[in-house]
């Protein structure tokens, strides 16, 4: 199982690649969205998978019967969540406002900040 | 108390933060908010670092989860002067900009941004969980784009597109290792990653550690990936870029030199040769992009890259002597760094440009403004006295003893080709006269200058301080040193452990493990 | 999307999603929900709003600015972490009367905090796209 999550890891991480170095800023973004989320995946995966244990414990008992799950690769993947929601919105607005304000989505066109004032 | 002190340097900046964002109709309302907020973690700084060498190192389990489980803050010698250098330029960047940003409309919002992004900063510097780092990482980051790009022009837009793209990626590496990392080890403690590392195979070892270093290298603008620095830092406003060229850089290369010290070592991880290579690059491509540039901003932003070759080169070398140089190295760029970069703004506002063919006469004009460039610069080139001259003596001196001799001709050479920009800067701007087609300088209000004048004359007098004081900060710097490379006493403080204090040998403060 | 329909179902829906919203944001302690996760379901019956309405309606409705509920919320969330300090325990320990404790405050601030800043994007960028 875990052989196939790292194969979907993989090829997520290998699709974002090929998008993140094409010059379109947008197609950038794209990019950027699937290596964030094949990461987290990643995470997820090295965090190793169990099937139907939830980590909970039992009212009568002081341990969680074995086999759990691991909740923390969770609890870091929801926060990396936020954080990549966080940033991808940024990215999403600034991705605008430069096609906007340079006229151009080419990121080799982008040459505003070379030039000498 | 413990508890109150170390979490204070990220509590104190949030709240000044918010209070600024509800401000933002009364820029004068803003001001005073944003100075206290300052000079209160000013306080705080100073009292932690004395807690710090009177006591110990502290530590404090957020909501008392102990470590390894939860997330601690510890504060070791390291992380506390750091942080007390950190609300030093807080300090004297609020002042800069009380002056330097007045015309902005979004006014309030650069203060309260300027707070978030010191409380990142100061939480990255205190946090002893590696994946609180990256959170901390990324409360900086979103700040640092915030203030990119606020009131931006065409030229502001373009910087921020590159900035934010090469650091995102550093970012995403950044992540993927710490999430293979726990894989790996079950952990994300750094104390207790320290022993599980050891026990990974080589090549496990080998890429997570390289994945680290790659995404560190950016933070810190280090060979191969520093492009995004100087593609963005010269359009910043001056108070802005002053910010981020004493502190964003230096958090990478803290965050390299803690990671390659206390979780992994740098000579096991297999790193060490190429790390001397980058570090010498670093310094090479640094001076010699600066040294075709004739913007005063763009050539101070290839200057970091340089000098973050020195700070590698300390990592890189790694004998106790070669860490104390970068510690100390660290410590005097930050203030030396940021005071340059206010000079340069304090001539732009003067002459409406930092473009040195447009600058001139500057020493005519103001002739006490040309002896505080002076501190600095020489300071940079590492003049003795200064405090430059100690920072490149030590990591010349450790690279010697280890006969990277290579190395320590580049440094030398770096070191000469630095005196050559600063001439530059010198010779341009404040030496000769203003030509002809520029416009009059603009007159400022007695308070205007005094607010410019002030932070700039502060750094000034504490880059004197430091090297007519050289020998407290050496210790400090070796004591810090003696502790990342032995790093016993800082585990059995986080974890607890029994206190079989295992003092690093020259720790003349008593930092010794076990004080809680 | 100006159809009657849609925009009269789209007020009922919103006070519907708003108490689930609350719902969510109150059982997080224990269950699945949570401060985080009921914000943006928040925000999504504002954005219904917005879509039925106009941008200026919402704005009307919320009575403060986004940003001003995104700041309070944050200031809730500091105050919620920094209250244990004064019962001499660490930053953002859990204090407890019966039901009620600080982790409440502290979601209710995040739950601020997500719909002000969200919100704020939303609005803005709808704005400046119609």
């Amino acid at each position: 199982m875990e052989f196939l999550w790292c194969l979907v890891v993989g090829l997520m991480t290998a699709c974002g690649v090929f998008l993140m170095l094409e010059r379109h800023i947008v197609r950038f973004l794209f990019g950027m969205i699937l290596v964030s989320n094949a990461i987290n995946l990643a995470i997820f995966v090295a965090g190793r998978l169990t099937r139907g244990n939830p980590p909970l414990i039992a009212s009568d008992a002081l341990l969680p019967a074995a086999g759990y799950a691991n909740p923390l690769p969770q609890a870091l993947i929801l926060t990396a969540i936020v954080i990549g929601f966080g940033l991808l919105l940024f990215t999403l607005l600034l991705a605008y406002r430069a096609i906007k304000e340079l006229g151009t989505a080419d990121m080799d066109k982008m040459q505003h900040a070379e030039t000498e004032q | 108390m413990m508890q109150w002190l170390l979490v204070m340097p990220i509590f104190i900046p949030l709240l000044t933060a918010t209070a600024c964002a509800f401000s933002f109709r009364k820029q004068s309302l803003s001001s005073v908010i944003s100075w206290t907020g300052a000079i209160a973690n000013l306080l705080v700084a100073i009292l932690l670092i004395q807690t710090v060498i009177s006591n110990g190192l502290q530590v404090t389990a957020f909501g008392d989860w102990k470590a390894p489980f939860g997330i601690v803050f510890v504060a070791d010698l390291l992380s506390s002067s750091m942080v007390l250098i950190t609300a030093i330029i807080g300090i004297a960047i609020v002042l800069y900009s009380t002056a330097d940003l007045r015309s902005k409309p979004f006014y309030a919002i650069y203060h309260s941004l300027i707070h978030a992004l010191l409380a990142g900063v100061m939480g990255s510097f205190l946090t002893g969980d590696i994946f609180n780092l990256y959170v901390f990482f990324e409360v900086m980051l979103i700040t640092s784009f915030g203030l990119m790009v606020l009131g931006a022009n065409k030229a502001q837009i373009d910087a921020a597109v590159k900035y934010v793209v090469l650091n995102l990626i550093s970012t995403m590496v950044f992540l993927l290792a710490i999430g293979l990392l726990y894989g790996a080890t079950g952990t994300l403690n750094m104390a207790d990653l320290h022993a599980k590392v050891a026990e990974l195979p080589d090549t496990t070892m080998m890429l997570i550690s390289g994945l680290f270093l790659f995404g560190f290298a950016i933070k810190a603008s280090a060979f191969p990936v520093f492009s995004w620095l100087p593609a963005s830092y010269h359009h910043l406003p001056s108070a802005i870029v002053a910010l981020y060229a004493a502190l964003l850089t230096k958090v990478g290369v803290y965050a390299l030199i803690r990671v390659f010290t206390i979780v992994f070592d740098l000579v096991d991880s297999g790193y060490q040769p190429l790390l001397i290579v980058i570090a010498g690059l670093t310094m090479l491509t640094g001076v010699l992009g600066a040294a075709s540039q004739f913007n005063i901003k763009r050539i101070l932003s290839f200057h970091i890259i340089s000098q973050i070759g020195y700070m590698l080169m300390g990592l890189a070398i790694y004998t106790p002597l070669a860490i104390t140089g970068a510690i100390f190295y660290i410590i005097h760029h930050i203030i030396v760094k940021a005071n340059l970069f206010l000079i340069g703004g304090f001539l732009k506002r003067k002459q409406g440009s930092d473009n040195l063919r447009e600058l001139g006469g500057a020493y005519s004009a103001m002739p006490w403004l040309a002896l505080l460039f002076l501190i600095p610069a020489f300071s940079l080139a590492g003049f003795p006295p200064l405090s430059g001259f100690w920072g490149k003596f030590l990591v010349i001196k450790a690279s010697l003893q280890t006969e990277e001799y290579l190395l320590a001709a580049t440094a030398l050479f770096v070191g000469l080709m630095t005196i050559y920009s600063m001439t530059k800067i010198w010779a341009e701007a404040f030496w000769k006269p203003l030509p002809e087609n520029a416009p009059a300088p603009v007159t400022l209000s007695w308070k205007e200058n005094c607010l410019y004048i002030t932070p700039i004359a502060a750094l000034a007098v504490i880059t004197i301080l430091i090297g007519f004081m050289v020998e407290p900060i050496y210790q400090l710097a070796e004591t810090s040193a003696m502790n990342l490379l032995n790093p016993q006493p800082y585990i059995n403080a986080v974890l607890g452990g029994d206190s079989i204090s295992h003092t690093a040998p020259l720790s003349a403060n008593g930092i010794a493990g076990g004080s809680h | 999307m100006s159809s009657i329909i849609f925009r009269t179902s789209a007020h009922i829906v919103t006070v519907l999603m708003l108490v689930f919203s609350v719902y969510l944001l109150l059982r997080g302690h224990n269950n699945p929900g949570g401060g985080f996760i009921a914000g943006l379901i928040a925000v999504i019956a504002f954005a219904l709003l917005m879509l039925a309405e106009t941008t200026d309606y919402v704005r009307q409705r919320l009575v403060y600015s986004p940003a001003a509920f995104a700041g309070s919320g944050i200031l809730i969330a500091l105050l919620a972490g920094l209250l244990p300090l004064f019962f001499g325990q660490p930053f953002l320990s859990g204090l407890w009367w019966g039901k009620i404790g600080s982790p409440l405050l502290f979601d209710i601030g995040i739950y601020l905090a997500v719909i002000g800043s969200v919100l704020m994007v939303l609005l803005n960028v709808e704005e400046e796209l119609s």
